[in-house]
């Protein structure tokens, strides 16, 4: 049984100028010590999956499908079972940990906070303790323990925060843009940390970013949403390196390999912009930005089709391919043909 | 350069350089010291002898951690922060810090700050947001010369933008929008603090894209500060690494990235992700430009100084307690190094 399984879940935001979907039938899959990565830009709904994971959604949002953890539907739980899920079975390490701390409350009170509330029979002195020991398993001194947040470095408060998400040892961590902010001296070290963590502890792990060239370097499966759905999914070097879905190729443009004389002076990047979730394009959401798209992208809905070993796309592009088809001409082309006809 | 293996200073002329041009703004020995604040204050040296030239159409990409000076170094560009000691000099002229000098110095030298949303008045429309420093400068054809500077950055046809709002924009959009109200006066010089940082990721290359279009349209020099490695690449003529004030290490990012010499330079590239080099994680944070550290001023975090290497090659002690000199001003194709290891070494 996998540890967590989304099944078909569609979240949709009630807004004052009516519904808005921020997720549209999305499934995933994390098992036990297992990494999977989820890239987008803002807007995609990747937060999103996350809160909807410990049900964190603001009221205005309705949630459908099936969110399966360790085989039990979070959405339909009681506020005990959830309860106990929360921090215990899985927890958040969210983005802006210099937000996410209680300014006012020393470090290892806010971590020891979670072990006292979950876990009943624990006292005050064997709490203290184990603080200790998460602050040295995420490479902090003891003595941290006795700081206030704004005595830390932002390398130091997130590490701390990674902290509070181990307190009740739980099976799965959700980590959200976990080193956005931080230079990339301190990211590194908090992705060390966080991969050894992974394969010290076995506990199975979502992380979020816009930065594909850091969910390649840290998970082992990538999954890159668009729109509100996941356009691609696949081992996550292959995905990054050489991927099938026109977006997802852009996505990884972003951020070039050092050296790579492709990108050297030729930054490349998608005309247009994202779209607004409360107006999508119909047919596949990327066609109007796309620069492979077919006549048939405006109408057709796109589903995850196989696009090679263990991995999924969801473009027509990538299934004429699959199929053995020739790749179809695209709308540029035929524009740029009939543009030649013309002149 | 061989007079220069003494003072750790090392240096690579590459015989394909271009002839040099007069750089259109360099600071020559610049120091921006910061009095200390509170009982535990000292001194905070934020820029500690700085020589950087820009030459005309020449986009150099300043490089370094956060706390590391490279902000204080553009902000002193800009004549917005004044130098405790030494120059920053426009077209060969000290710049004077008159505020009628001053206001004539932005015309020429135009800031594009990282985040466009926060720099651009939500009460304003786009073209009364562009048309300020046209204003300010009291040029004529305001319209023309906003619907010119709207164009060049991709917002067509520019009416179109004129009575936008900041919010009916994208974020990309935004960032044109404030890269437009830079250019409508006609400078020679961008100076961009991360100015893609808070970008979408997608919408990242097409502003590097625009920068580099401006500079072949226009001959537009720019210094982007950047903590982002992989931004140098994209569009950076010269690569300059600053640590703790200081510029470290300085040359085409090819050079620098090709056989990066300085060990706090190959730090930083060791642990960008798909880097092919085992990574060297440096331990602590950055270190405290009120406290910095005699000798080299790396040396408390140098793995080539933990490791030994310096030791082998006999410049441990150097290295402690030798301090480096500035790197002098590097016109372009040569690549400087400012460690004692390296000058060992040579080129």
């Amino acid at each position: 049984m996998a540890l967590l399984e989304l099944r078909d879940l569609t979240v949709t935001y009630a807004t004052a100028s009516g519904p808005v979907p921020a997720v549209r039938g999305v499934n995933l899959t994390v098992d036990a010590g297992q990494t999977l990565g989820l890239a987008g830009e803002s807007g995609c709904g990747k937060s999103t999956i996350a809160t909807s994971i410990l049900r964190l959604l603001p009221s205005s949002a309705t949630v459908t499908g099936q969110i399966l953890f360790n085989g039990a539907d979070v959405l339909t739980m009681n506020w005990g079972r959830l309860r106990a899920v929360r921090w215990a079975g899985a927890s958040i390490v969210f983005q802006g940990a210099l937000h996410s701390l209680n300014p006012v409350q020393r470090i290892g009170r806010q971590i020891a906070e979670p072990i006292l509330l979950h876990e009943p029979g624990v006292s005050k002195q064997s709490a203290a303790g184990r603080v200790v020991r998460l602050l040295s398993q995420v490479g902090l001194p003891a003595a941290r323990a006795d700081s206030y947040p704004h005595e830390l470095s932002g390398g130091q408060k997130q590490r701390v925060m990674i902290a509070m998400a181990l307190a009740c040892s739980p099976s799965l961590i959700i980590a959200d843009e976990p080193t956005t902010a931080l230079d990339v001296m301190i990211q590194a070290q908090v992705l060390n940390l966080i991969t050894d963590l992974v394969r010290e502890t076995g506990v199975g792990m979502i992380m979020i970013s816009h930065d594909l060239s850091v969910l390649s370097a840290t998970c082992q499966r990538l999954a890159v949403m668009y729109a509100g759905r996941i356009v691609e999914e696949g081992p996550a070097h292959e995905v990054f390196t050489a991927a099938r879905h026109p977006y997802a190729q852009a996505l990884s443009w972003a951020f070039p390999v050092i050296g790579d004389t492709r990108t050297r002076m030729s930054p490349r990047g998608l005309a247009g912009d994202p779209p607004d979730p409360a107006q999508l394009p119909s047919g596949c959401g990327f066609h109007p930005r796309c620069a492979v798209a077919l006549a048939q992208c405006s109408a057709r809905e796109m589903e995850l089709w196989p696009a090679g070993d263990g991995r999924l796309a969801a473009c027509v592009q990538v299934l004429n391919e699959e199929e053995g088809g020739q790749p179809a001409r695209s709308v540029a082309d035929e524009n740029r043909s009939a543009g030649e006809a013309v002149a | 350069m061989s007079a220069s293996s003494g003072t750790g200073l090392s240096g690579t002329g590459l015989s394909a350089a271009p002839a040099a041009t007069a750089p259109v703004v360099s600071a020559a020995d610049v120091w921006v010291r910061f009095a200390g604040r509170g009982r535990h204050g000292g001194a905070a040296t934020a820029v500690d002898g700085v020589n950087l030239d820009i030459a005309p159409g020449e986009i150099v990409a300043l490089v370094g951690e956060s706390g590391c000076g490279k902000t204080t170094l553009a902000r002193t560009i800009l004549g917005l922060e004044r130098p405790t000691s030494g120059q920053v000099r426009f077209a060969g002229r000290p710049l004077s810090y008159r505020s009628g000098a001053l206001r004539a110095y932005r015309r020429q030298v135009q800031l594009v700050l990282q985040d466009p949303t926060g720099s651009l008045n939500p009460r304003h429309t786009v073209y009364e947001a562009v048309a300020e420093g046209v204003r300010i400068h009291k040029l004529d054809n305001e319209r023309a010369r906003v619907a010119d500077a709207l164009s060049r950055c991709g917002l067509r046809p520019p009416e179109r933008f004129f009575q936008r709002y900041p919010h009916e924009l994208s974020g990309g959009q935004r960032q044109r929008v404030v890269i437009a109200g830079a250019l409508v006066l006609e400078p020679q010089v961008l100076v961009a603090d991360e100015p893609v940082a808070s970008l979408d990721a997608s919408v990242r290359g097409e502003i590097l894209a625009l920068l580099l279009r401006l500079r072949r349209d226009l001959g537009l020099a720019a210094l982007v500060v950047t903590h982002d490695l992989g931004l140098a690449w994209n569009i950076a003529d010269r690569l300059a690494v600053m640590y703790l004030g200081r510029i470290v290490e300085v040359g085409t990012p090819e050079q620098v990235f090709a056989q990066p010499r300085h060990p706090y330079t190959k730090a930083l590239m060791s642990v960008l992700p798909e880097s092919p080099i085992e990574p060297i994680v440096l331990a602590g944070e950055p270190p405290d430009p009120t406290r910095i550290p005699a000798g080299c001023r790396f040396h408390p975090r140098c793995p080539e100084l933990a490791s030994g290497a310096a030791a082998t090659a006999g410049v441990a002690e150097r290295c402690t307690g030798t301090a480096l000199p500035a790197l002098p001003a590097a016109g372009s194709g040569t690549a400087l190094v400012s460690c004692h290891l390296a000058a060992t070494l040579g080129p």
